[in-house]
């Protein structure tokens, strides 16, 4: 019963941390610390440090937590303890093992989801904390190398897999083909002025995933909405440098696209489902940026797919018939509660909705996001056990489809359904709007 | 004050003087705080323009109202303990009638008062509250691994003033005089630290909640309890 408790964690190599340690100073690791803590921070760091009353209410809020037979070492506030605190406690003399344990603790074991802050009596943002402490890995450059590649790339390129921008002309020209030959004379605008819609991809659409972009271009001709992509860099809307609190390129790429929809004239930026992209672009990039909110309509998958649906812009020729469950991702539920949007959508489509508990905003994480999927293979197992709690409350629902609006929540399910061997498909709602939406006769190829 | 004039001892100093500087120092402390942090948020940039009070109102309403937040349901036994012990921590000093006499002596005001039987039942209620509290602290793993000497001991300095005083009132254990000194002290020495102590808590809470409260309802619209 009063045990010592330590962080004990099986060894884990990951070049980005363990390689770039070794050649790493104790110079820029002070640097970086002082800057962060003492420069960029300041009042929530403060006031959240000293609040915090050790009273435990957040520990069995975090799936990580429930995920690892309730580890202390887990719980919401004993990651802020043993980073921030022990940082500020060590007065920024910490030494690269430490360094070591913090990114450990900040990229693979805290999804910043943001759960803990609803269960929290002072409303700490814990999740704010965590992405100090990546803040501070990523100027030191100590960032799981999955997610530094994806970062130089954005850098780089505005994109997440170094494509090249005559690359993706070349793919909007042969998707555009492929679309033909199902939809009649289906178009793929690129770079129009004017339009009513700019479209950003997920930077998997132009490349693994082309599927997906070629299923919204059949909603937007068969909804007949006057919409454009991007023809510069700045097509892909995700931002993985979110998830290594690399602001600077935050601003950059979050700049990139809202500067490529107010030159081509648009009414509104509209994305497929991702939760990060659209969390940054609304929050983290224009905060950065200095604006308060958009300078134009940032509009999210659900929402265009709701407005679609609610004036009838497509109409749905039959519903899915079996069992399906939510997955209510974090970034577009907690932090822009489209809860609601969503069941309406899903109310739409399917006939047979059996919900999870807890859900909508007080939804469990699906322990892929914030990054962790993005920290690639030497990560995997971290979320597959803090998915555990993500896992039974979908076998408990009994559903054969489970919707996830968001691709890491998809990603992430698609190997927690692997492993736990659930038994579910996981679709996107695109995928699902596709299956059961009219194509009018005369539109067919 | 005057008592302390006309017969100087360390007694009349606690029981006047002290008194004095201890709630100069709480309430210069605690603006003192609240200002420092509300600069500082200035510098921040992110958080004024998106302090709503209407979800600063919701934030705070769920929060001191027990069982209103999922949290609170979720831990029920550590809810009631801390509702019960920070009620009766704030209300039975303020209307306990001794210490309302001494207002009275000092500035000529009184205000109702608990009867003594209730203020004793209350007193006991939040050292019982503190044991608890306590074991709690040192019992359940994952607060065990949170706690620091700085919580064990924000806790020993809250309920000290109310052993003391009870003792004092009662006459138990040590002379009565000697008793009242160490209560006075001991309550002065904890209105001087809550603004410097995790203590402060007591009016951080408020400002914690407004942010939290509105970046959760204005900009994010889902809830924060």
């Amino acid at each position: 019963m009063f045990g010592k408790i330590s962080f004990n964690r099986k060894q884990v190599i990951d070049i980005g941390i363990d390689k770039t340690l070794e050649t790493v100073s104790q110079e820029k690791i002070n640097k970086a610390i002082e800057r962060v803590l003492k420069k960029e921070a300041s009042a929530r760091l403060k006031v959240f440090v000293e609040t915090c009353m050790r009273c435990g209410m957040c520990t069995n809020s975090c799936h990580h937590y429930l995920g690892h037979e309730n580890d202390p070492t887990y719980a919401p506030a004993a990651k802020v303890k043993q980073t921030i605190w022990d940082i500020l406690s060590k007065r920024g003399n910490v030494s690269k093992e430490d360094i070591k344990k913090y990114a450990r603790i900040a990229f693979t074991e805290c999804n910043l989801c943001r759960r803990c802050v609803q269960f929290c009596p002072f409303g700490i943002d814990i999740a704010y904390l965590i992405s100090l402490v990546r803040r501070i890995c990523c100027l030191i450059g100590v960032v799981p190398q999955y997610i530094y590649d994806q970062v130089l790339s954005h850098m780089q390129t505005t994109n997440m897999l170094w494509f090249r921008q005559d690359e993706w002309l070349d793919t909007i020209q042969w998707l555009e083909d492929e679309l033909k030959t199902e939809i009649k004379n289906g178009k793929i605008p690129v770079g129009k002025k004017d339009a009513e819609v700019l479209y950003l991809a997920h930077g998997l659409e132009a490349k693994y995933m082309t599927g997906l972009l070629i299923n919204m271009a059949k909603i937007m001709n068969v909804a007949k909405i006057d919409w454009t992509v991007p023809d510069t860099d700045g097509w892909d809307y995700t931002v993985k440098a979110l998830y290594a609190q690399d602001l600077e390129t935050i601003g950059k790429v979050i700049r990139t696209h809202y500067e490529t929809a107010l030159r081509l004239n648009v009414k509104r930026i509209v994305i497929g489902e991702c939760g990060h992209a659209f969390r940054t672009a609304i929050y983290e990039g224009v905060r950065y940026l200095g604006w308060k909110e958009p300078p134009i309509p940032y509009i999210h998958g659900v929402e265009f797919f709701y407005e679609l649906i609610r004036d009838r812009k497509i109409k749905i020729a039959k519903k899915i018939k079996e069992p399906v469950t939510i997955q209510d991702p974090c970034n577009i539920i907690r932090y822009k509660g489209m809860g609601k949007m969503l069941r309406y959508i899903v109310r739409e489509l399917c006939e047979n909705i059996i919900e999870m508990t807890p859900n909508d905003d007080h939804n469990y994480c699906c322990a892929a996001g914030g990054g962790m999927i993005d920290a690639g293979p030497p990560w995997k197992t971290a979320r597959i056990e803090g998915g555990k709690v993500k896992a039974e409350q979908i076998r408990d629902t009994g559903a054969k489809i489970v919707i996830a609006p968001c691709h890491t929540c998809h990603k992430g399910i698609e190997d927690l359904n692997d492993y736990y061997k659930l038994g579910v498909h996981v679709k996107f709602l695109l995928d699902i709007i596709v299956e059961v939406m009219e194509i009018p006769e005369h539109m067919r190829a | 004050m005057e008592q302390f004039l006309k017969d100087p001892s360390i007694y009349t100093l606690a029981r006047g003087p002290l008194v004095w500087i201890a709630f100069l120092v709480f309430f210069v402390g605690m603006f003192y705080r609240i200002w420092k942090v509300l600069t500082l948020a200035k510098k921040e940039k992110i958080i004024y323009p998106y302090l709503s009070l209407k979800y600063t109102l919701r934030s705070i309403t769920h929060w001191i109202i027990p069982y209103a937040s999922i949290s609170m349901r979720r831990h029920p036994w550590f809810t009631i303990i801390t509702f019960v012990f920070h009620i009766c921590l704030i209300f039975t000093p303020i209307f306990l009638l001794a210490h309302i006499e001494l207002w009275y002596e000092s500035w000529k005001i009184r205000w109702w008062s608990l009867p003594q039987s209730i203020a004793d039942v209350m007193t006991v209620t939040v050292i019982l509250c503190a044991i608890l509290l306590l074991i709690r602290r040192v019992i359940q793993s994952d607060v065990r691994f949170l706690s620091t000497k700085g919580d064990y001991f924000a806790l020993v300095i809250t309920v000290l003033p109310f052993i003391t005083g009870f003792l004092a009132h009662h006459e138990l254990l040590l002379d009565y005089k000697i008793m009242l000194l160490i209560h006075f002290i001991s309550g002065e020495i904890m209105l001087i630290l809550i603004p410097f102590t995790k203590l402060s808590h007591m009016f951080l809470f408020w400002l914690t909640r407004a942010h939290t409260g509105s970046e959760f309802g204005a900009v994010r619209h889902s809830r924060d309890y």
